[in-house]
């Protein structure tokens, strides 16, 4: 009987600490993370509105200004879907966007984001920039094929409070 | 300081005026664009329309229904996972109440599905039929 309780005492510390060293960052390309993946909260009606519709507002610091013009110039065939706004909402949120874009110098992560980025590159999608990319090295294929995930576009799927702009790794929830 | 009040109450009232759409007023709209009269307005065509599906440009079918599901007293589902309210008024007050949403979400889910707009004629069908859900 001991030995029993004795045995599932190991097994649960050994556990526990197996789990600690996944979920803890490890030093080198996480280190200084933890604190720092929270976006700044930023408030724009029209982007609140408009963009989070059908996905979250995805934060501007995550692309280029060059990047968002291109996104905002083809709402008639946003990644397959037509998004078109009236001239005046649309031209208001690419105003937001630039004024707050990753080149735009107002936020750590957007420095982060160009660190990674060739200057004259403007991708479409988050999900193609290296910072992102090498951010989620760890996430295997199939984990982003989950029906509960959908898609590598739906960033709430496993950053819980990425509606409030908190990505930390401690808030990660990989859905089974 | 009466004066701003009154006139800060009367611009509140015109604008609530100005927002009162309801499901009623543009089937009315709509019937009077299409020519016909409202009473000719048809939720089964409505239904039809909604439920009827169409080749998409990944090659699967896709209708009004895919994103809304089968029932549109339920919440439906954009394709990266976002929730969307229920689109029948019985499940949420909301619905049609807004000339400027209402205007937006055919014209792009009408290009998006029917691959073209919808005329005046569906979209009081379509209201006609998602009015009446009880």
């Amino acid at each position: 009987m001991n030995y029993l309780l004795r045995g599932i005492g190991v097994l649960a510390t050994v556990g526990t600490i197996s789990l600690l060293a996944f979920t803890l960052p490890s030093g080198g390309e996480a280190r200084g993370d933890g604190g720092s993946d929270v976006l700044p909260r930023l408030t724009h009606k029209n982007w609140q509105q408009e963009c989070a519709s059908c996905h979250i507002a995805y934060a501007p610091s995550m692309l280029p200004k060059a990047s968002w013009r291109r996104v905002m110039s083809g709402l008639e065939q946003h990644f397959g879907e037509n998004a078109s706004l009236d001239p005046a909402t649309q031209a208001d949120i690419l105003r937001f966007l630039e004024a707050n874009a990753a080149d735009s110098g107002t936020s750590r992560m957007g420095d982060k984001v160009m660190q990674r980025m060739d200057k004259n590159a403007a991708p479409l999608r988050i999900t193609e920039t290296t910072w992102f990319v090498k951010k989620h090295d760890e996430v295997p294929r199939a984990t982003w094929l989950r029906k509960s995930v959908g898609s590598a576009a739906n960033c709430a799927a496993c950053h819980q409070q990425a509606e409030k702009g908190v990505f930390d790794e401690h808030s990660v929830r990989i859905p089974k | 300081m009466i004066k701003r009040i009154a006139l800060t109450g009367l611009m509140l009232l015109s604008a609530n005026v100005a927002a009162a759409d309801t499901p009623a007023s543009f089937m009315a709209r709509y019937a009077q664009q299409a020519g016909v009269a409202v009473s000719t307005l048809s939720p089964a065509r409505g239904e039809a329309l909604y439920r009827t599906e169409h080749p998409g440009k990944n090659g699967t079918a896709q209708s009004c229904a895919s994103c809304h599901t089968a029932n549109p007293k339920q919440a439906g589902q954009t394709r990266v996972g976002k929730r969307i309210e229920p689109l029948a008024p019985a499940a949420n007050p909301e619905r049609f109440t807004d000339a400027a949403q209402v205007e937006k979400w055919f014209r792009r889910n009408c290009m998006d599905v029917l691959q073209r707009e919808c005329s005046a004629q569906e979209k009081g069908d379509f209201i006609a039929w998602l009015s009446q859900i009880k």
